[in-house]
């Protein structure tokens, strides 16, 4: 299991999602600024490089989010979460990726010793499933929570995350996929937010209505003409992905959770 | 696009360097080819400390080139790892002193504080933005690197990279005018 993990450490860190990569192809394509389109073509350019020489994606790799997500009739142990904790942190370092963790206070010296672990119970799935998310934190500063109203709306919340977008700017890597939740309580919002980022971003919500969002959201975020660089154009969002679960009737929590055009993650069974 | 081309270890040409610079408007696209200095939030932190102390720094900041970026670790048989711009707002805080110091230019992505456009017009010095998240394209760029101090950050420590065509995008010009 330890070389699985470790191959996946890799893959998410040197290899584009095949989902992303084609929403950035789909940008290219029909970008008509100049610049923005040159900008768009060396994010691709990229993307081959580092696949072909085993380079990270970008030298940001993140602060390594972990999701274990348990199946049915499925029994996790300590002992297998602190397994493959220990395989991810030695993938990151057999792959000469970056050392960007430290103690909040107490050091300066980055090190490789941490992760985010989130585990969970998922009666849909059979097996173990394991995802690695690099998260980069040029996008993951400009995360945002808020608790609206319950009779907030949704014009209001629509607000909301175009000034988060807006806020993010330039510097957290634009063309973004943004992901949202909404629901459940504070923290819930703001973990549904990062796990929307993780499915397939080039296909349709499932639900009609979160569809029809995501659509007027992806327009509006689009006529923000930021784009690659802050170069400007049609291509400052490639997709914007909501999850809800119930809340409370005294409360409406919204996150927003950004992430930058190199948007990487990988999964397996184990 | 502009070649501008900055000599390996040629003092004499650091002048003409800042004239070239200060006649770049924002917007343009530039390939640099010549030496630039990794220095990011720790780094920054410590060479501030250090000019307030009045003590020695790592190295002479005069007609010298900043890049804000952190690298990964360099896997065998490569010159560096993936090296792309980290967000230069974060360092905006720590501008003043360097420039005072003599500092040219600063390479990193993203916007900039009202005061440093103030501050870059004031002292005559440039900002560009490099292709942010594209650090294996760019590590592709660097033919050498050499520590130069603050070895226990990491990747926080600062690089002393030769870089050819290197590719800029002019952000703030010299008279602080920013895309």
């Amino acid at each position: 299991m330890n070389k699985q993990i470790e191959k996946l450490v890799e893959t998410a860190n040197f290899s584009l999602r095949k989902d992303v990569l084609s929403l950035l192809r789909k940008a290219y394509r029909n970008e008509t600024n100049k610049k923005s389109q040159r900008a768009l073509a060396l994010i691709l350019e990229n993307a081959k490089i580092a696949k072909r020489e085993k380079l990270a994606i970008c030298q940001d790799t993140g602060l390594p989010v972990i999701f274990i997500e348990v199946g049915r009739n499925q029994a996790v142990s300590l002992k297998l979460i602190d397994a493959i904790e220990k395989a991810v942190i030695s993938g990151y370092k057999n792959n000469y990726l970056r050392a960007s963790i430290v103690d909040p206070f107490k050091s300066n010296n980055p090190s490789y010793n941490g992760v985010v672990t989130h585990v969970e119970f998922s009666p849909q799935i059979k097996g173990i499933k394991v995802t690695i998310f690099p998260k980069g934190f040029g996008s993951e500063n400009k995360t945002r929570l808020k608790m609206f109203n319950p009779t907030a709306h949704l014009e209001q919340i629509e607000d909301f995350i175009i000034e988060s977008v807006l806020n993010a700017g330039p510097e957290s890597c634009p063309p973004f996929v943004v992901g949202i939740g909404i629901g459940g309580t504070s923290d819930t919002a703001l973990l549904l937010a990062k796990k929307a980022l993780l499915g397939s971003v080039d296909v349709k919500n499932k639900d009609r209505f979160l569809d029809k969002v995501e659509k007027r959201l992806l327009k509006k975020i689009n006529a923000l003409n930021i784009g690659p660089m802050g170069l400007g154009g049609k291509n400052t969002c490639l997709a914007v992905k909501i999850k809800t679960v119930p809340t409370h009737i005294a409360g409406l929590p919204v996150g927003v959770n950004i992430s930058c055009h190199a948007l990487r993650s990988a999964t397996i069974n184990i | 696009m502009i070649r501008l081309v900055k000599r390996f270890s040629n003092s004499m040409n650091k002048h003409s360097l800042r004239e070239k610079f200060l006649k770049s408007r924002c917007g343009s696209e530039i390939l640099f080819t010549g030496i630039i200095y990794t220095a990011r939030d720790q780094a920054h932190k410590k060479i501030v400390a250090l000019i307030k102390k009045k003590q020695k720094l790592p190295f002479d900041l005069a007609d010298q080139i900043i890049y804000y970026c952190g690298p990964t670790g360099t896997p065998k048989g490569k010159i560096i790892g993936s090296c792309g711009p980290t967000t230069s707002s974060r360092m905006d805080e720590f501008v003043e002193p360097l420039l005072k110091k003599g500092l040219l230019g600063m390479i990193g992505k993203g916007r900039r504080s009202k005061k440093v456009h103030e501050l870059i017009k004031k002292y005559r010095a440039i900002y560009f933005i490099a292709s942010s998240g594209c650090g294996a394209l760019l590590a592709k760029k660097v033919i050498s690197k050499e520590l130069i101090a603050f070895k226990e950050l990491g990747p926080e420590a600062i690089y002393k990279l030769k870089v050819v065509d290197f590719p800029l995008i002019v952000a703030i010009d010299s008279k602080g005018k920013s895309i």
